[in-house]
């Protein structure tokens, strides 16, 4: 354990988490493509296989049905799993194993068996991956009642939610963005386990409310900080959780500033934002100074170009952008 | 038949932009009616008719910009002759008896008119339940003319009474201050340049022993609720009205060349804004307002200047300026005349000073009034018998 505060990457936050999980609970274990000899396509289980050897960091073949499938089975079987599937757009093949089996068991087995397995992925755009590495499609999984999806975007949460997640009974999906794994930031000394069910405003303001949720974050810090130059203070709000979603937080600051924009790199069109923007509608209509509005992902395949790739992401300047015009509209 | 003209709202004010009409053709006006309201520089300025008749034409259309006297609208006095284009027009509608019978009332609207939905947030329709205020007078700035929550607390905040105003003033979005200080500041500047530039100025100062008057002021607060006190600032307003009553010279304007001293008297009060920047509403016949009378006046001046509603004559009529620094710990006020004005009239803060009566020295709170004359239009002497009638009426404040 470190007592001291330390500068880490998130890379390094998702590996101490494993390794922790691993070293206090026998029945934990990681299995995935790469995992082991590679040490992780993202090089998050590195130098693991040395340390813990073949039984608990399992390299598998290529079928993200059937390892998925295995860690369910694990987890059902009274192991703690902790499977990795390289990107969420390869876990479409494993689609039918978490939505028809490991979101559904402990309904269609009568409240007696829970799958207290956890599926880590990599998500989102931005390293030139092209159109089917880079997708951003957490909110799918949202959609699915029997699952647990979360989205750390800070060290902190990258380091402590696992341990909460393995704890859980149900099934809980961990999406981390590829383009954080190499950001640095701070840990407390003695990290200890974060909740899962919770929302958090990283930054209070008064003039309008930003939603957003893993790398989105941290565009929507910037931009809020470059906006306060122009006297606009911007409220962001982390989600850290997307089912189940932590409505009361949301609504609580679009209550205080009226104005509300949703930010996800997801595509529009049915995605977690429309959810979050018709909860707002449902619950805080009568707080509302203006439309709730989404800035989303363009609604195309990724482009590989790094500059189209770029135009078709959320940035922080499309999040100044709207955000003045919202709040300019207040006369 | 008479023109309503864009009015000139100050010395400096070159254009203004219609921004809505309050009557419609064929409206009866009366003398007074507000019938317009006007954005210049210093903000959205309701304009007064001077004629009473008919709104026989409107001219310019809202979100028109147009120089100081342009024609916006034809007034036909009652019983003229309409205009022989809209009479045409007219012709069409049913019988000439009908006509003939009533030629003065206007045709009852067709009850057919819909109620035209309003564009409001749903954040704003309920700020204006809460305040009971008419969304059909409230103006919308948002997207596509929406009415937002700032227009509902401008609305409240204009709204006629004073001591219910609006529960917490909106935080005025700096964004829109940096345009519209902008223009104040713009409006400011050309009227001061022109003051010094034009004006010799000659300037007195005395010292006013204010033990009376604000005992007196006392006394009487005491039997007063919180709402209904009197401030100090209404008992100079009062005293400067009734001096100007006893030195006239100094009530009116220099215009092209020649003093115009003014009988009735309106006191322009110097108010600062939030944003930053002053406008110096007036008080219209201050010498023949009681003290509570001008203390009501002066609240709502206030509260009005604040929400940027103040109306053409208030920003046309004064007689003279009161420039009040005391609150703010300035001992002494040099001014500036604000032309066409002749004189500016200063007051600094009442501090305790020692005072020397009688041959016995004592403390008193003090007050230092100044005076900014146009030398033009009148001299020291007259401005000094200016200055001492002050302070009798100060002494002598049970008469105010």
């Amino acid at each position: 354990m470190n007592t001291r505060d330390r500068e880490i990457t998130y890379r390094e936050a998702v590996r101490e988490a494993i390794r922790e999980a691993m070293q206090k609970d026998d029945r934990v274990f990681l299995m995935g493509e790469d995992v082991g000899r590679y040490g992780g396509c993202f090089a998050v289980s590195k130098d693991m296989l040395n340390e813990f050897g073949q039984e608990r960091i399992r390299d598998t073949p290529l079928s993200e049905s059937a390892f998925v499938g295995a860690g369910i089975g694990a987890a059902l079987g009274g192991m703690l799993p902790v499977v990795e599937i390289m990107t969420v757009n390869f876990s479409l093949l494993a689609l039918d194993q978490i939505v028809n089996n490991a979101a559904k068991y402990l309904h269609m087995s009568g409240g007696l068996f829970n799958v207290p397995v956890v599926i880590r992925m990599a998500t989102g755009g931005g390293k030139q991956l092209a159109a089917q590495h880079s997708h951003s499609l957490e909110g799918w999984y949202a959609h699915i009642p029997g699952i647990k999806v979360l989205t750390p975007a800070t060290i902190e949460d990258a380091r402590g939610m696992l341990w909460t997640a393995l704890m859980d009974p149900d099934p809980v999906l961990i999406f981390e963005n590829n383009t954080l794994y190499n950001m640095k930031g701070h840990l407390p000394a003695n990290p200890v386990p974060v909740d899962i069910d919770h929302a958090i405003v990283r930054r209070p303001g008064t003039d309008i409310t930003v939603i957003t949720y893993g790398v989105g974050l941290f565009k929507a810090l910037d931009a809020a900080e470059k906006l306060s130059e122009d006297d606009i203070e911007t409220e962001v709000i982390d989600l850290r959780t997307l089912r189940p979603l932590d409505d009361e937080t949301f609504l609580a600051s679009v209550a205080k500033t009226h104005r509300v924009l949703i930010v996800d790199e997801g595509w529009r069109s049915g995605g977690i934002s429309a959810e979050i923007s018709a909860r707002i509608m449902e619950r805080s209509f009568y707080d509302l100074d203006a439309p709730a509005e989404r800035l989303c992902g363009v609604e195309v395949p990724m482009p590989y170009a790094g500059h189209l790739e770029q135009a078709a992401l959320p940035q922080t300047e499309d999040i100044i952008s709207i955000v003045k015009r919202m709040v300019k509209s207040n006369g | 038949m008479a023109e309503f003209r864009m009015p000139s709202l100050g010395a400096d004010m070159e254009d203004g932009i219609l921004v809505e009409w309050k009557v419609k053709t064929g409206d009866h006006v009366k003398r007074g009616d507000i019938i317009a309201e006007v954005e210049t520089q210093k903000g959205i300025i309701e304009v007064e008719v001077f004629e009473d008749g008919v709104v026989d034409q409107i001219l310019v259309q809202p979100g028109e910009k147009v120089p100081v006297g342009t024609a916006l609208a034809i007034i036909r006095a009652e019983g003229e002759e309409e205009r022989p284009e809209t009479a045409e027009a007219k012709k069409t509608t049913p019988s000439t008896e009908e006509k003939k019978a009533a030629p003065e009332k206007p045709k009852p609207q067709p009850a057919i008119k819909r109620e035209k939905r309003i564009r409001i947030s749903p954040l704003a329709r309920r700020f204006a339940a809460e305040l009971a205020i008419d969304l059909s007078k409230v103006d919308g700035t948002g997207p596509d003319g929406a009415i937002n929550r700032a227009d509902v607390e401008r609305a409240a905040a204009r709204a006629k009474k004073p001591e219910k105003h609006v529960p917490e003033q909106p935080p005025e979005k700096k964004e829109r201050a940096a345009g519209f200080h902008e223009g104040i500041r713009k409006a400011i500047a050309a009227a001061m340049a022109r003051s010094n530039r034009e004006i010799p100025h000659y300037y007195l100062e005395t010292r006013i022993d204010m033990s009376r008057a604000l005992k007196g002021l006392e006394t009487e607060n005491r039997k007063r609720s919180v709402k209904e006190r009197i401030l100090p600032a209404v008992l100079l307003i009062k005293a400067v009205a009734l001096a100007l009553g006893d030195v006239p010279a100094l009530n009116g304007y220099w215009i092209d060349g020649v003093h115009r001293p003014q009988e009735a008297i309106h006191i322009g009060f110097a108010i600062s804004l939030r944003q930053g920047g002053l406008v110096t509403p007036a008080i219209h016949h201050a010498d023949l307002k009681s003290l509570d009378e001008l203390m009501e006046a002066l609240r709502d001046l206030i509260i009005r200047t604040r929400a940027g509603r103040l109306r053409s004559s208030e920003m046309t009529d004064s007689t003279i300026t009161i420039t009040n620094l005391g609150d703010i710990g300035v001992e002494t006020v040099y001014g500036v005349i604000y032309p066409p004005q002749v004189a500016l009239t200063g007051f600094g803060r009442i501090t305790e000073q020692p005072w020397v009566e009688n041959g016995m020295i004592g403390i008193r709170p003090v007050l230092t009034a100044t005076l900014a004359g146009d030398h033009r239009a009148t001299d020291g002497h007259t401005g000094a018998r200016f200055l001492d009638a002050i302070n009798k009426h100060l002494q002598d404040w049970e008469k105010l």
